[in-house]
């Protein structure tokens, strides 16, 4: 489904990812790994084309490397962004209509789906999304990716800096949309979430991949988790 | 006194509806792509020329439809052969790049109509005054200026308002990356604000031409003032701007009707003013006289105790 290979991305002159290669199967959850700043978010924002970059992304058996994000998106490949970039100033539903690519078509996923698996979202449909809490801002963004109704899903950090509860309905979420047949490329701290949802990991160091394998060998080898993950 | 009141206000309205339609491209550009664009007043000037020279041909009301359409059109084809090409070596090539569109324009213009002022025309229609009122007359063309520009700007707000695309607009601006990142084509919404945006200031010029005058100086006449009230609405603020339009066009307008001067004042405290006096020029400078100086001096004063601007919201 998703086939990174070689992938160098740039900030400027400062060279981050150094030949990053992975792959996501179909239907798949598979977890990317590393400590902060080694280049996670990098990797999935150069798939987007948000950041300069080089090398081959073939999706659904196309290169897409050298599209623009809209183009990229409008395959079937959606991002969730590390900081929860839901628009501040637009409401709810407005947040989820600007989700839609294409009004005239059906997608798995509707309006009324996101509102009935999520009620407080319901409850707040007329409200600024910047109004919302960090949690309910996750969600947003989360099902504002799938009312494009992708075939992957990029989620950057979903997790990070929630309550336990909340957490754990992310977590539902994600067992959800692969329940769906989406498949999913998860970056994430929390490794009881990564272990618990994702078939396969894959573990990065200073912008290269130095681990790969499944979800239980991940869990018996001790050594890459002290040598790349343990801080 | 009343009357005074009365006609600066009108005046006042007018001349800040002018100044709004201007300011809002202008305001709708940067907040979406982060450029200032300093050539927005040369397309405003060029739409005046295009107006002329159209309406020499056709008659005014075709100068005032097509003119901001070429524009408008010219604008979209800056944006999309020069500035996105620009965009990728950051914000300071993209401000020299307009910079540059701005000087050429300026240049074309003077190359093409010469120096001098054009005799671009109201039509007959729109000739002579609407109401007079204490003996003064109220002048068609400048209730005509007003409709327009009301009209235009409902125009832009429903549409911004009520439709999907005004939707993917707002929700661009400050955000475009993210908006791209959903499967909206950034790339032609920015084309097609840039050539709205300049349309806009094309539709000032054509409006304008006729009173203030059609010359190689317009655009650096009203360009001051139309970064004084982007600055000081906030930039990137359509709301901010329409304020700040009215504000600085009414200000304007009163500063100018009102003769005082501040010996007017010293007066009233019993204090006389003669040319022996310490600093005579400046108290006996009317307020009428520095005028034009008032907006720059409400830029200043703004930037030194909110420099977001009154409605401000983009930080960077
Ligand atoms: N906009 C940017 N400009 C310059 N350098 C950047 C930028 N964003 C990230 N970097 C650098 O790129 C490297 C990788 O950052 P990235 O955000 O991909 O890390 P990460 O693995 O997602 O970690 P975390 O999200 O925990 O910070 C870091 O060294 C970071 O300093
Ligand atoms: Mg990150």
């Amino acid at each position: 489904m998703l086939k990174v290979k070689d992938l160098h991305a740039f900030y400027g002159k400062s060279h981050i990812l150094q030949g990053v290669s992975f792959e996501v199967g179909k239907g798949e959850i598979v977890s990317l790994l590393g400590r902060n700043g080694v280049g996670r978010s990098t990797t999935v924002n150069a798939i987007m084309g948000d950041v300069d970059r080089t090398g081959s992304i073939v999706f659904n058996g196309e290169e897409i490397a050298g599209l623009d994000a809209y183009q990229i998106s409008r395959k079937g490949l959606a991002i969730v962004l590390e900081n929860r970039s839901v628009f501040p100033a637009l409401s709810v539903r407005e947040n989820l209509i600007l989700g839609v690519k294409d009004m005239r078509k059906v997608g798995r996923w509707k309006i009324e789906d996101m509102f009935e698996m999520f009620p407080s979202l319901a409850r707040r449909a007329d409200v600024p999304a910047g109004a919302l809490s960090g949690g309910e801002q996750q969600m947003l963004v989360m099902c504002r990716a799938l009312m494009g109704d992708p075939d992957l899903i990029m989620v950057d950090e979903p997790t990070e800096g929630l309550a336990p509860k909340v957490v754990e309905q992310v977590a539902d979420l994600l067992t959800e949309i692969a329940k769906r047949g989406i498949s999913i490329l998860l970056i994430e701290q929390k490794l009881t979430i990564a272990l618990k949802i994702s078939a396969r990991i894959y573990v990065m160091g200073h912008g290269r991949i130095v681990y790969q394998g499944t979800s239980s060998d991940f869990e018996n080898n001790k050594q890459v988790r002290k040598d790349w993950l343990e801080v | 006194m009343f009357e005074t009141i009365i006609f600066s206000l009108l005046n006042g309205l007018v001349y800040g509806l002018l100044l709004f339609l201007l300011s809002s491209g202008l305001t709708l550009i940067f907040s979406m792509m982060g450029v200032l664009n300093l050539a927005h007043a040369g397309f405003y000037m060029l739409s005046a020329y295009f107006a002329y020279s159209i309406s020499i041909h056709l008659g005014f009301w075709y100068g005032l439809l097509f003119a901001p359409l070429i524009v408008g059109f010219i604008g979209a084809m800056v944006e999309r052969y020069g500035l996105r090409k620009v965009h990728k070596f950051g914000h300071v090539p993209e401000l020299i790049f307009t910079f540059g569109v701005a000087f050429l324009l300026e240049e074309l213009v003077q190359f093409v109509w010469g120096r001098n002022q054009l005799a671009y025309n109201k039509p007959e229609i729109l000739e002579g005054s609407l109401f007079t009122l204490f003996g003064a007359d109220f002048p068609i063309y400048k209730m005509f200026m007003l409709i327009v520009s009301v009209v235009i700007f409902i125009i832009l707000l429903s549409v911004l308002k009520y439709t999907r695309t005004g939707l993917i607009i707002r929700a661009a601006v400050g955000h475009p990356n993210v908006v791209g990142m959903l499967g909206h084509n950034v790339p032609l919404i920015f084309m097609v604000t840039f050539g709205v945006g300049t349309a806009l200031a094309g539709i000032a010029g054509a409006i304008a031409g006729p009173v203030l005058g059609t010359y190689p100086g317009m655009a650096s006449g009203l360009g001051g003032i139309m970064f004084v009230v982007v600055i000081f609405g906030g930039l990137g603020s359509l709301g901010g701007a329409f304020i700040a339009s009215l504000m600085i066009g009414l200000i304007q307008t009163f500063a100018i009707a009102i003769d005082a001067s501040l010996s007017d004042v010293f007066l009233l405290m019993d204090i006389v003013i003669t040319e022996q006096t310490f600093m005579y020029d400046i108290w006996v400078t009317s307020l009428s006289q520095v005028a034009p100086l008032i907006p720059y001096l409400m830029m200043v004063v703004m930037l030194i105790f909110r420099p977001a601007g009154l409605m401000g919201a983009r930080e960077s």
